[in-house]
C-alpha cells in the first residue's frame, strides 16, 4: 500500500437512488481525501438482487469531522475512514 | 400528506449514522441455541451461492423501519434468509408455510418443536 | 424449568428454549428442516458451523495484539495485510478480509457499521448488543468522544479520534496501546490485557493493576 505521494480528493455523489447501497447517506456530498484503495469487488448494488456484480475499486476514503458535520462538531479535527466503490466518487478540489 | 412528516428524500431507516439516539445501552444477552442454527445457516446457504449477504441485508432493509424495534436480530435474519431462499428457488412459500403449521403442532416451546 | 438434556447435535438446550414457540422459532426450524431434506446442508454440518463459530473469541484477537506488540516483523504483516498475517497465525478467518487499525499516543481509532452491523466475526465471534444498537450505529460517527465517554474512555483533544464505519468488504480491529509497566511480560501475559473492548476501540488494555491479583505476572 504505502504512502500517495500526492492527496487525491474526492467528492462522494450525492444521489439519493432507491436501492440497496453500500454509501451512507451521511456521507454524500461530502469531500475526503482517498487513504488507499482495494479491490476490485463485485458491486454490491448489484449482488443484492441476485445479479452478477461489477468489479470496482473500493477505496477508503477519510473525511475531517468538520467537512462530514460541520464547525460546530464535537472535534473538527477527528476524522473518519468509510469505504466507498469507485462509482459514487467524482474528482474535487481539497476542501 | 400530514403537515408535520418531512417529505421522503431517499434516506432510509437503516442508515442510521448521524442521527440523535440514546446513550448505548449496555445489556448483554446469550445467543440462544435457535439464533446460533440461524446464524450458521446464512453462513452456509452463502458459502454454497444460494444467496448474498448483499441480497440478506437489502431484505432486511426493506422491512419497514419498525421491525428494527419489534423484531430481533436473529428474527429479521430468518425472515431474510427464508425470503433469499424463496428467490433463489430453493424453498416455496407453500412448502415453509405448510411445514410451519406442522411444527407448531408439534409442542408449546422451541425445545418441544424442534428436532436434530 | 429448563431442560436438562443436551440435542442430538451435542449443544445443550437453552432457558430460552422453553418459553412458548415463536413464528419465527417455527420458521428457522422449517428452512432448516427443508434445507436438511432437499441436500442442502446437513444437521452435522450446521452443527459444526455452530461449534466453529463459538470457538472465535476476543481470545483469539487478544493474541493476535501480544504477537504485535512483541514482534515488530508481525507488527508490519498485520499492518499490510492482517488477513493474511492472522490465517498465517492460525485463525480460521475464512474469507474476512481485515484491516488492523493502530492506536498511538496523538491516535485513537474506533470501528463502527452504521448500515447494519459488520464486525470481524471471523476473528473475534459474533458482536456484543450493543454493537448492533441504534444509539452505537447513529451517534458514533458523529459524537465519537461522547460515545468513549459511555465506555470510560476519555481522550485529551490532541489525540485524534479516528472512526471507522464498516461500510463494505473490510472488517477492522484495532490495535490497542501496550499498557506501561509491562516490559518482559511474556506474550500470553500481555495477551490477557487485551480486551474485546480495546479490540472495537471503545475501551483501552487493561493496565497491570487492571489484572486480579493473582493473574498479575510478578
Amino acid at each position: 500500500m504505502g504512502m500517495r505521494p500526492v492527496a487525491e480528493f474526492v467528492r462522494v455523489r450525492a444521489d439519493m437512488p432507491p436501492g440497496h447501497i453500500r454509501t451512507p447517506a451521511y456521507l454524500r456530498g461530502k469531500v475526503g481525501v482517498i487513504e488507499r484503495t482495494l479491490g476490485p469487488f463485485p458491486n454490491p448494488e448489484q449482488l443484492a438482487y441476485r445479479h452478477t456484480g461489477t468489479p470496482l475499486p473500493l477505496h477508503r476514503v477519510r473525511f475531517t469531522m468538520q467537512e462530514i458535520w460541520g464547525p460546530q462538531t464535537e472535534t473538527p479535527h477527528d476524522t473518519l475512514e468509510a469505504e466507498i466503490y469507485a462509482h459514487w466518487l467524482d474528482p474535487a478540489d481539497a476542501p | 400528506m400530514t403537515d408535520n412528516i418531512p417529505p421522503f428524500d431517499g434516506r432510509r431507516w437503516h442508515d442510521m449514522g448521524g442521527d440523535t439516539a440514546q446513550a448505548v445501552p449496555k445489556d448483554q444477552h446469550d445467543f440462544s441455541l435457535w439464533e446460533k442454527r440461524v446464524d450458521a445457516l446464512m453462513i452456509l446457504c452463502s458459502a454454497k451461492g444460494h444467496f448474498t449477504v448483499d441480497g440478506l441485508r437489502r431484505v432486511l432493509e426493506d422491512m419497514p423501519p419498525e421491525s428494527f424495534e419489534t423484531m430481533t436480530y436473529y428474527e429479521r435474519w430468518i425472515a431474510s434468509i427464508g425470503q433469499n431462499l424463496v428467490e433463489a428457488g430453493v424453498l416455496t412459500p407453500a412448502e415453509i408455510g405448510q411445514r410451519m403449521s406442522e411444527i407448531q403442532t408439534r409442542g408449546a416451546t422451541y425445545g418441544d418443536a424442534t428436532r436434530g | 424449568m429448563p431442560h436438562d438434556h443436551m440435542s442430538p447435535s451435542g449443544h445443550p438446550f437453552r432457558a430460552d428454549d422453553d418459553v412458548p414457540l415463536s413464528y419465527w422459532q417455527a420458521m428457522e426450524i422449517a428452512v432448516r428442516e427443508l434445507l436438511i431434506e432437499k441436500g442442502v446442508t446437513t444437521a452435522a454440518e450446521i452443527a459444526s458451523q455452530i461449534d466453529a463459530m463459538d470457538a472465535r473469541s476476543p481470545a483469539n484477537g487478544a493474541q493476535v495484539v501480544a504477537r504485535i506488540w512483541t514482534d515488530p516483523a508481525f507488527r508490519a504483516a498485520m499492518l499490510q495485510d492482517a488477513s493474511a498475517a492472522t490465517a498465517a497465525m492460525g485463525f480460521d478467518i475464512g474469507p474476512m478480509k481485515l484491516i488492523a487499525v493502530e492506536n498511538t499516543d496523538t491516535l485513537h481509532n474506533v470501528v463502527v457499521c452504521t448500515l447494519c452491523s459488520c464486525y470481524p466475526r471471523n476473528l473475534l465471534g459474533l458482536p456484543p448488543d450493543w454493537y448492533k444498537s441504534r444509539a452505537y450505529r447513529s451517534r458514533t460517527v458523529r459524537e465519537p468522544r461522547a460515545v468513549l465517554a459511555e465506555f470510560g474512555v476519555t481522550l485529551p483533544d490532541n489525540t485524534e479520534v479516528r472512526v471507522h464505519d464498516s461500510t463494505a468488504d473490510m472488517r477492522y480491529i484495532v490495535i490497542p496501546t501496550r499498557p506501561a509497566g509491562t516490559d518482559g511480560w511474556s506474550r500470553d501475559d500481555l495477551a490477557r490485557l487485551v480486551t474485546r473492548d480495546s479490540m472495537i476501540g471503545t475501551g483501552r488494555a487493561k493496565s497491570p493493576e487492571g489484572l486480579a491479583g493473582t493473574d498479575r505476572p510478578t
